[in-house]
């Protein structure tokens, strides 16, 4: 089989923005679960909420990794610019990815309570700051960054926190706790599982006012965006089903199927995800103020030769890591009970 | 400072931190692999206390591994942006593969080998430890072919000129065999056997000297020895192979390796000295004649390539790369002799009186990390000055946006965060080696303890 009739570029985009939409949804949940976790009182409900992503966490940030190692392969240029001018925001990533890691693995291997309480506050400010960066740098993709004619990025770290670039990252803060407590609702029993409740309920408004003011503010402030929705109206289905997706929510919570909530949440991140990419579209990087220095799915692309052989990897190891991963969630399918393996 | 030097130590200060874990993590993978194949085939408890004990450093390890390893992914793109450009088409691949591959696999089974013991059926479970000795194997093989092809570069052409050039793929398969990377991938698993061989080694040995948990220490020790020395002999193998590699796609670094200036036949293999970078000469040193003739080449009247066949902005920081290499020689070396009279004496059965050789073998766990290290850093510091050999010099790889104040705050970040990991890392794996194996885990439970297997 060869792919000389497929627009290989086109099907890069698409798939690396399945990568990235693939993070979202489930490492999503693992940093809204972080987010929470301060909230939590005793040291028996903090260990139920580690547990709760204890087998997933890990596997759910290689989906990170592996966007990562394939925007590098498929779009070098968009990777070189974005990393290099994302620079001191990146490197704050790591270090919030890095202490969120590895505090879930330290907390629970020692009894004191500084210990335990130092490494409940790294994994709480980890994963917010994770949550509220990713928000940030994809706030800054879509209102466009300053590059110059060789397509490097021309603005500062200083630059980079506009109000829109912020809003957006509150707007996935609030996503992703709203995302994690509805997971969360479903690892836990009793009273814990009750607390959660309200705070699904209060994390559904926070997103839900934060979702209406960042889509007030794009339609009004990033026409290039909306003007991708004007020219191609069957883009608006996909904002309707985005719309149904989140108010969907309550009513499944309001019901107490949190499963459906939880499923629910999964296609409200997809749809979202789905309109920032198609809304782009063809652009990796959109040039603010000129957009004639956007980098595009055209001119930062990898050879045909590279994204071919790079979709014949896609083919053989997707399947794969697909069939394995909703094992792991099998496996790991019952509310959590703390036993000596344990975190 | 500049950002050239900021940036490569940077560089290389986040990976030598990183690689103190992955060689832990494949080659603990690899032990636990046959100390859980030993507990299923001779249903000996003290086998599956050794995997319960072992699973828990395992978990520690890689989970350290996993959060510095992202850094490194990252740095391609944050530090060295044109040498991304220029390589992405090529190398990406590689990793985005081992992001598929191999990541997957071990993050995904590693879940079931940690938090699936009462879970699963013992098959279940053996088949996870596998995939997860599997998983790390993987990811070993795609970075050590994509680092390969910066040093003997194969399967590409150039496209394009100036500032727009930039390496394409031609032949995936001629880029995953380049020259230099099979020599390279079964010596990078060689070290990380070794590192994980001694470790457990090394725990067993500290147990006998304490006199405690005895069964569990001379099972670890018979385990660890056996697996130690296959690994270490195999490295020796492999090291040689790997150094006839160098002589003929890289001879300016065997050159540096060997501090060996001139062009010669019948040239001598330097056991130890200190090179003279001004002088162009050895001082000190001693050497076998015509060695290293035979060795590079088989035939002790073929020449062996000297630096002064190169410019002096072509050859690498000579006497940093002699010194790092004899240093992972003579550790390789010292790991040898090491597991030879442990065994010897374990077979004799007065092991636990020899507490000289207990104390040494207790110590043998920094042999493969110093091996390890030494190693990387002589690889490395010898492509210099090239970032792609031949192709890019390092000092062309930069990011063209990036500043030295950026470079040099996050090397202060980073600093920080990777000493109190590190210290963290010491304090909790001594906590549990001095806590011990729990005894409760010489009797199964769960669905492990059940006769038959059972659908998990």
């Amino acid at each position: 089989m060869n792919f000389d009739a497929l627009d290989l570029n086109t099907v890069w985009f698409l798939l690396i923005g399945v990568l990235f939409t693939g993070y979202a949804m489930l490492d999503g949940f693992d940093l809204g679960v972080g987010a929470l976790h301060l909230f939590t009182k005793t040291d028996e409900e903090r260990r139920v909420m580690l547990n709760a992503i204890g087998p997933v966490w890990d596997g759910n940030e290689v989906w990170l990794v592996t966007g990562g190692g394939a925007l590098f392969a498929a779009f070098p240029n968009v990777y070189a610019t974005v990393f290099s001018g994302f620079y001191l925001a990146f490197v704050l990533l790591l270090v919030a990815l890095i202490f969120r890691a590895v505090a879930i693995e330290f907390r629970s291997k020692q009894p004191m309570r500084w210990w335990r309480q130092m490494w409940d506050i790294g994994f709480s400010a980890g994963s917010i700051l994770s949550s509220l960066l990713i928000g940030v740098a994809m706030g800054n993709i879509a209102w466009g960054i300053p590059l110059d004619e060789r397509g490097e990025f021309a603005g500062t770290f200083w630059s980079l926190l506009h109000p829109y670039s912020l809003l957006l990252g509150v707007t996935t803060l609030a996503l992703f706790t709203m995302h994690g407590a509805i997971y969360a609702l479903l690892k836990t029993a009793g009273p814990l599982h009750d607390r959660l409740r309200g705070w699904v309920r209060n994390g559904m408004i926070f997103f839900i006012v934060c979702y209406a003011v960042t889509t007030m503010a794009t339609l009004l402030y990033v026409p290039h965006m909306a003007a991708r929705m004007r020219a191609h109206p069957w883009l608006f289905s996909l904002a309707l089903a985005n719309l149904l997706a989140i108010a969907n929510i309550p009513r499944e919570i309001h019901h107490g199927r949190d499963g459906r909530a939880f499923l629910s949440s999964c296609a409200a991140l997809v749809t979202l995800m789905g309109l920032f990419g198609l809304e782009m579209f063809p652009n990796l990087v959109f040039s603010n103020p000129d957009p004639t220095h956007s980098l595009t799915i055209r001119n930062a692309a990898s050879s045909a030769k590279t994204l071919g052989i790079m979709l014949w990897i896609a083919i053989t190891g997707v399947p794969l890591v697909i069939s394995y991963t909703v094992c792991i969630y099998w496996i790991f399918r019952d509310k959590v009970k703390l036993d000596r393996m344990s975190y | 400072m500049d950002v050239l030097l900021l940036s490569r130590l940077q560089f290389a200060l986040t990976t030598a931190f990183h690689y103190l874990y992955p060689p832990l993590s494949i080659g603990l993978g690899l032990l636990l692999v046959i100390m859980e194949g030993l507990w299923l085939k001779t249903r000996q408890p003290v086998y599956h206390q050794m995997a319960r004990f072992w699973t828990k450093v395992l978990a520690l390890t890689f989970a350290i591994g996993v959060a510095t390893g992202i850094v490194l992914e990252f740095e391609f793109g944050t530090n060295w942006a044109t040498y991304s450009r220029y390589v992405g088409d090529v190398f990406g691949s590689a990793l985005a593969a081992e992001g598929i591959f191999a990541f997957f696999l071990e993050s995904g089974f590693l879940a079931v080998l940690v938090f699936g013991w009462d879970r699963v059926s013992r098959k279940v479970h053996f088949f996870s430890t596998c995939m997860v000795c599997l998983g790390a194997h993987f990811s070993a093989i795609w970075i050590v072919v994509a680092n390969s092809w910066m040093q003997t570069p194969a399967g590409f052409h150039i496209v394009g000129e100036g500032m727009k050039a930039r390496a394409e793929i031609t032949d995936f398969w001629a880029m995953v065999f380049n020259p230099s990377a099979m020599d390279r991938l079964f010596h990078t698993l060689c070290g990380a056997w070794q590192a994980g061989a001694f470790l457990v080694v090394s725990v067993g040995a500290w147990y006998l000297l304490k006199q405690r948990h005895e069964d569990f220490a001379r099972a670890s020790l018979r385990v660890g020895l056996l697996a130690g020395m296959l690994a270490s002999l195999l490295q020796l193998v492999s090291g040689h192979d790997s150094a006839r590699g160098v002589a003929k796609n890289q001879p300016a670094k065997l050159a540096a390796f060997e501090g060996l200036y001139t062009t010669t036949s019948r040239a001598p293999l330097t056991l130890f000295g200190w090179v003279d970078e001004k002088e162009e000469k050895i001082k000190g040193g001693v050497a076998i004649p015509a060695m290293l003739s035979f060795m590079a080449h088989n035939d002790v009247n073929q020449p062996v390539t000297g630096l002064r066949e190169f410019r002096k902005e072509d050859r690498p920081p000579v006497n940093l790369v002699f010194q790092f290499y004899h240093l992972m020689v003579a550790a390789g070396l010292g790991l040898i002799a090491l597991a030879g009279l442990g065994l010897f004496y374990y077979w004799r059965g007065c092991l636990c009186e020899k507490r000289w050789l207990l104390w040494l073998l207790v110590f043998s766990v920094l042999g493969p990390q110093i091996a390890n290290q030494a190693g990387w850093f002589a690889a490395e510091v010898g492509r210099q000055p090239w970032i792609v050999y031949g192709l890019l010099r390092t000092s062309a790889g930069l990011s063209a946006v990036v500043k030295a104040s950026q470079v040099l705050t996050s090397i202060i970040l980073f600093s920080v965060v990777y000493l109190l990991l590190f210290a963290v890392f010491v304090y909790l794996l001594n906590d549990k080696i001095q806590h011990g194996p729990e005894a409760a885990d010489l009797s199964p439970s769960g669905k492990l303890a059940l006769p038959t297997r059972e659908a998990a």
